[in-house]
């Protein structure tokens, strides 16, 4: 039915073009309301005290002395929770420790008080009796017999025996027969790549407020990616019922995956429990990179054999992936992503997950897919040159298109990897002369996108004006998005349809803002909403002129006879049948409710080149240009926006960002100064190109966009900066020290 | 907490030598993040603002008295500065972000005696004199001779600058400062060189002052690195053993933000690209 609909649209009039975002004013004025602008009569501070070692049992708290100074009104530790279900146990322990801190910055405990003054004064009161235990943070480390292990009797039965306990899973891909296929390669390359952990880098901290009634109703208001989640998990952890608890989301400064858990808003219902007020918590920045959910670090090695034209003959990889305290890593999707963009006959993937003494792993833009496209992109390239070979070339020999078997399993229906590969081998940026010390690098990427619950409600107003109510925040321009989608569907202009984020008790479950998944699910709900809604008008208009609803139609914002025979009465706008709609059987709506499939998975390929300084190690990006597919951009600007934002924090991964990690187990780098996300001079504008080859499973074809910019990146610049330097770099980030430590080394032979 | 802003120098020097928690605040840049991170905890802080010449850039025996409160971006639209000292002027400009510019001074970024501070290399070669003020009168001070230790001064209790003197040079003279840092702005120097040199008339180089930061527990002046330049013309051999010295003469350590091998081989090549461009403005080019 869907393929059908995109067939039937012609001409968008709304969707394609970039009209001005709804929030747009409130933000640049600085109106918006951000987590920590919300505020409520008598509330509280809520601080948390967090584990100054990286691996210690809890022995004892003692909080007597921080409860007995004038001005604390509650202080929490595990101990107020109870037994909580098991599956949020592992998120509960992390939000407060429980036998033991299992990182630094793990959270122990917690207090709300009148003042900052007197919660930062109450947190030093508070004593923890702590057995320092050894810890370890490297993968590898982590993963050898007799490394400190963090936690008994996880280990799942698909590991082998003689690893660590830390070793908690083992997962395979693939299909065909590797060793036939290396034996049938004119070259093998062999290599072990490794990645240092990044972290989002969202601008705005975590920040949140909680109340908590006597009769046990609770409100939170929370900077989050998804606010269903947040009620669903808060509510599993206090022993509430999910229709008690109701979350409001605010603006949110940025979250990329990082804000798809909880961290501070259970403690601040339990809090506010307690001391019958309202607590607000706010992380500060280094509570952000030490506590919150950066990404894993990882160490893979591949193997690809080639022959001399560049045909792939088999292509095998080991990814090992520490995903912090917690079971969890996203090694599952580094390794199915791995080989996604290739037509394979052998392929096969082993991924391990392992836990370590770092904050556990949130999600990360395309989590797990750009360091596992570091090690196989790196490794592509370097056979393709290592033959003679143009690196576009080969990608477009070996490349995945309609009827490939995916390494990971699925067939694939229509998708865009050809194109971008085409479009980037005829742009003027491939055959751009370079100087000296200069480099070129391309990769390719590739994201599964998602759909899942979502719940969407389109309200038409007395005059005949639009509301939609989503359950998403907006993190891309999203109210953009569902607005442009249904002012298209109506026939409306865009300044006619307001959209806002209803709160949990508004609408009915809406997954997390995740898998890209938000254009394109939210919007399918969006535009059946809007069908909903022009059915309903159709059958008033029906009942106004004494036909058939079946015999009217809905055309350019109106409700007209369909046909001759349906006989002649001159349209009807919504406006119209808005006004009267009191007399014509109460108000307008219509609603939609999904778990939608058919998310429509996404490539790109993108090309930059760099300058390395040979006396120092410096990579200054010089060009950048980024092909992805959209499916359909919905608001090219926002679907540029976010092609340009990916590519920037890959890059910020590929040269700089990294979590440091001393060797007593402390995070080194907690503050934006030492872990460095790219400012705006270290970059060139990013150029993009869009592909647009229509999703079947969407009714105006989109595909998500959000997450595959940051796939490539890693590689491509790796590529380039190897090329540049002229020495192969497998370790990320590329720091100075490190790009320059390689040169000197290669010119010592 | 209490905040005061005393009109004159004797206010400002009673209330600093009478509470152990004071602070002097000027531009307040680095005051203000360790408030806000919680690294301080001031009793009171005292705002030298309103002293007559805090704000002030005063001509002097053919050099400049900047006071202690005078911003990076004021010294960057100060026509006399720059045209003397443009090396001491760009240094203090590569301090945080044009925001921070609007605040930060030079005094402050000495007293925060950060062996990484950016503006220090370039007043340590530009052998720059702070007047000193404090419970027993005033008193000047080789800028070399501040900073003690990281985060750690040698000003006494109740002591704060008031002003940071940049002596007069003869002709044919030029400085340069060059950092080297992982991004190209709001980032701290891994390496960081000033050089201030005077040429003869036959161009060779008449008198030089190396200063190297980031590479040891404090900002240093490099003898050996003036020495292995005095008297040469700045070829290649000249600027080969210049860079020679100077990775020699740096003792750093690893570190997050670099290692042992790394800052040495790069505050060689700083040394020797600093050296290029003070040289071009000695002979009166644009660099």
């Amino acid at each position: 039915m869907a393929l059908d609909d995109t067939k039937k649209i012609k001409n968008f009039k709304v969707v394609g073009t970039r009209p001005n975002r709804p929030d747009g004013i409130d933000k640049v004025t600085g109106r918006a309301r951000f987590g920590a602008d919300i505020v409520a009569p008598g509330m509280l501070t809520g601080r948390i005290l967090r584990s100054p070692h990286a691996h210690a049992r809890i022995v004892k708290i003692d909080t007597s002395k921080a409860e007995a100074l004038p001005g604390v009104k509650a202080v929490v530790t595990r101990a107020d929770f109870g037994d909580v279900p098991e599956h949020v146990a592992d998120v509960m322990d992390n939000c407060l420790a429980g036998a033991k801190a299992l990182y630094d910055g793990h959270a122990v405990a917690a207090i709300a008080a009148n003042s900052v003054a007197v919660a930062r004064k109450a947190l030093k009161l508070i004593e923890v009796e702590y057995e320092v235990l050894p810890h370890v943070t490297d993968v590898d480390e982590a993963m050898k017999p007799g490394a400190p292990v963090l936690h008994e009797g996880r280990q799942q039965e698909t590991v082998p025996e003689g690893l660590s306990g830390n070793v908690i899973a083992r997962s395979e891909f693939g299909h065909g027969d590797i060793e036939a296929g290396l034996k049938q390669a004119d070259r093998v390359v062999e290599r072990t790549y490794r990645t240092g952990a990044t972290h989002q880098g969202y601008i705005e901290p975590h920040a949140c407020l909680a109340t908590m009634s006597a009769d046990g109703q609770g409100d939170l208001w929370v900077c989050t990616q998804g606010h269903y989640m947040v009620r669903n998990v808060c509510a599993a952890i206090l022993g509430m019922e999910q229709g008690q608890l109701r979350v409001t989301a605010s603006e949110i400064g940025g979250g990329f995956g990082g804000k798809t858990v909880v961290f501070l808003e259970p403690v601040a219902l339990m809090l506010a429990k307690k001391s019958g007020r309202p607590v607000k918590m706010v992380m500060s920045r280094s509570e952000v990179l030490r506590a919150t959910g950066p990404t894993a670090s990882s160490s893979i090695d591949v193997r690809i054999g080639m022959k001399t034209d560049g045909r792939i003959t088999a292509a095998f990889a080991e990814l090992r992936y520490q995903g912090g305290a917690y079971p969890g890593s996203p090694v599952d999707m580094g390794s199915m992503s791995a080989f996604a963009p290739y037509d394979l006959e052998n392929v096969k993937t082993v991924g391990w997950d392992v836990v370590s003494n770092r904050p556990k792993a949130a999600a990360y833009r395309a989590p797990g897919a750009p360091m596992a496209a570091f090690a196989v992109e790196s490794a592509i390239d370097e056979l393709a040159k290592g033959f003679g070979l143009d690196p576009l070339a080969v990608r477009l020999m070996n490349g995945a298109k309609e009827g490939t078997k995916a390494s990971y399993g699925p067939t694939y229906p229509a998708i865009g990897l050809m194109a971008t590969l085409e479009a980037a081998h005829t742009h003027p940026h491939w055959t751009a002369p370079l100087g000296e010390n200069q480099g070129r690098g391309v990769a390719c990427g590739f994201w599964f996108n998602f759909g899942g619950d979502t719940c969407v409600s389109l309200n038409v107003t007395p005059d005949g004006t639009v509301t939609v109510s989503e359950g998403n925040p907006d993190i891309g321009g999203s109210r953009a998005s569902m607005t442009m989608m249904a002012a298209e569907e109506l026939g409306i202009p865009y300044d006619q349809v307001r959209t806002v984020i209803a709160d949990t008790g508004s609408l009915g479950q809406n997954e997390v803002t995740d898998g890209s998944r938000v254009t394109f699910a939210v919007g399918l709900a969006t535009i059946e909403a809007a069908r909903a809604a022009k059915r309903e008008m159709c059958k008033r208009a029906a009942m106004i002129w004494g036909i058939d609803a079946d015999a009217v139609e809905w055309e350019e914002g109106a409700a007209r006879p369909a046909g001759p025979n349906a006989g002649k009465f001159p349209p009807m706008t919504l406006k119209e049948i808005a006004a009267i709609a009191s007399n014509t059987g109460g108000p307008i709506a219509g609603h939609h409710e999904v778990n939608a499939e058919g998310a429509g998975v996404s490539f790109g390929t993108h090309m930059v080149d760099v300058e390395v300084d040979p006396d120092t190690g410096a990579t200054k990006i010089l060009r950048y240009t980024v092909f992805q597919d959209a499916g359909r951009a919905v608001h090219p600007a926002y679907v540029e926006g976010q092609f340009q934002g990916g590519a920037v924090q890959g890059i910020g991964w590929a040269l700089n960002e990294e979590y440091i990690y001393g060797e007593d187990g402390i995070l080194q780098n907690a503050g934006f100064l030492d872990y460095r996300i790219p400012v705006a001079s270290d970059l060139p504008m990013i150029d993009t190109v869009i592909l647009e080859i229509p999703n079947p499973g969407h009714p105006y074809g989109v595909r998500g966009v959000g997450e595959t910019p940051i796939v490539p990146p890693l590689a491509a610049v790796a590529n380039a900066v190897s090329a540049a330097a002229g020495v192969r770099m497998t370790r990320l980030p590329m720091s100075p020290p490190r790009v320059l430590a390689a040169i000197h080394e290669a010119a010592r032979g | 907490m209490r905040y005061e802003a005393p009109q004159d120098v004797e206010a400002a020097v009673r209330i600093l030598a009478a509470e152990q928690g004071a602070y002097v605040l000027a531009g307040g840049t680095d005051l203000l993040v360790k408030l806000r991170s919680e690294m301080v905890e001031p009793d009171v802080i005292v705002d030298i603002k309103r002293i007559a010449g805090m704000k002030a850039v005063m001509p002097e025996a053919g050099g400049w008295r900047i006071g202690a409160a005078v911003s990076g971006a004021e010294m960057g639209e100060h026509a006399g500065l720059v045209a003397a000292w443009p090396g001491v002027v760009e240094a203090a400009g590569l301090i945080g972000s044009t925001q921070v510019q609007g605040r930060a001074t030079l005094a402050g970024n000495l007293c925060n005696a950060s062996p990484a501070a950016d503006s220090v290399p370039a007043i340590v070669a530009a052998e720059a004199v702070v007047r000193v003020v404090g419970p027993k009168g005033t008193r000047d001070v080789a800028v070399i001779d501040i900073p003690k230790s990281p985060g750690k001064t040698s000003l006494g209790a109740g002591e704060f600058i008031a002003s940071v003197f940049l002596p007069a040079r003869g002709a044919r003279s030029g400085d340069a400062y060059l950092r080297f840092i992982p991004r190209t702005e709001m980032d701290i120097a891994v390496v960081g060189c000033g050089i201030s040199l005077s040429l003869d008339a036959a161009g060779k180089v008449a008198a030089a002052r190396v200063a190297l930061g980031a590479v040891g527990p404090k900002v240093m002046l490099v003898d050996a690195a003036a020495e292995a330049i005095v008297g040469r013309a700045l070829d290649e051999a000249a600027l080969a053993d210049l860079a020679a010295v100077c990775s020699k003469a740096a003792t750093p350590i690893d570190d997050k933000r670099g290692t042992v091998d790394f800052r040495r081989h790069v505050a060689g090549v700083l040394a020797r690209r600093a050296a290029v461009i003070a040289e071009a403005r000695a002979k009166g080019e644009k660099a």
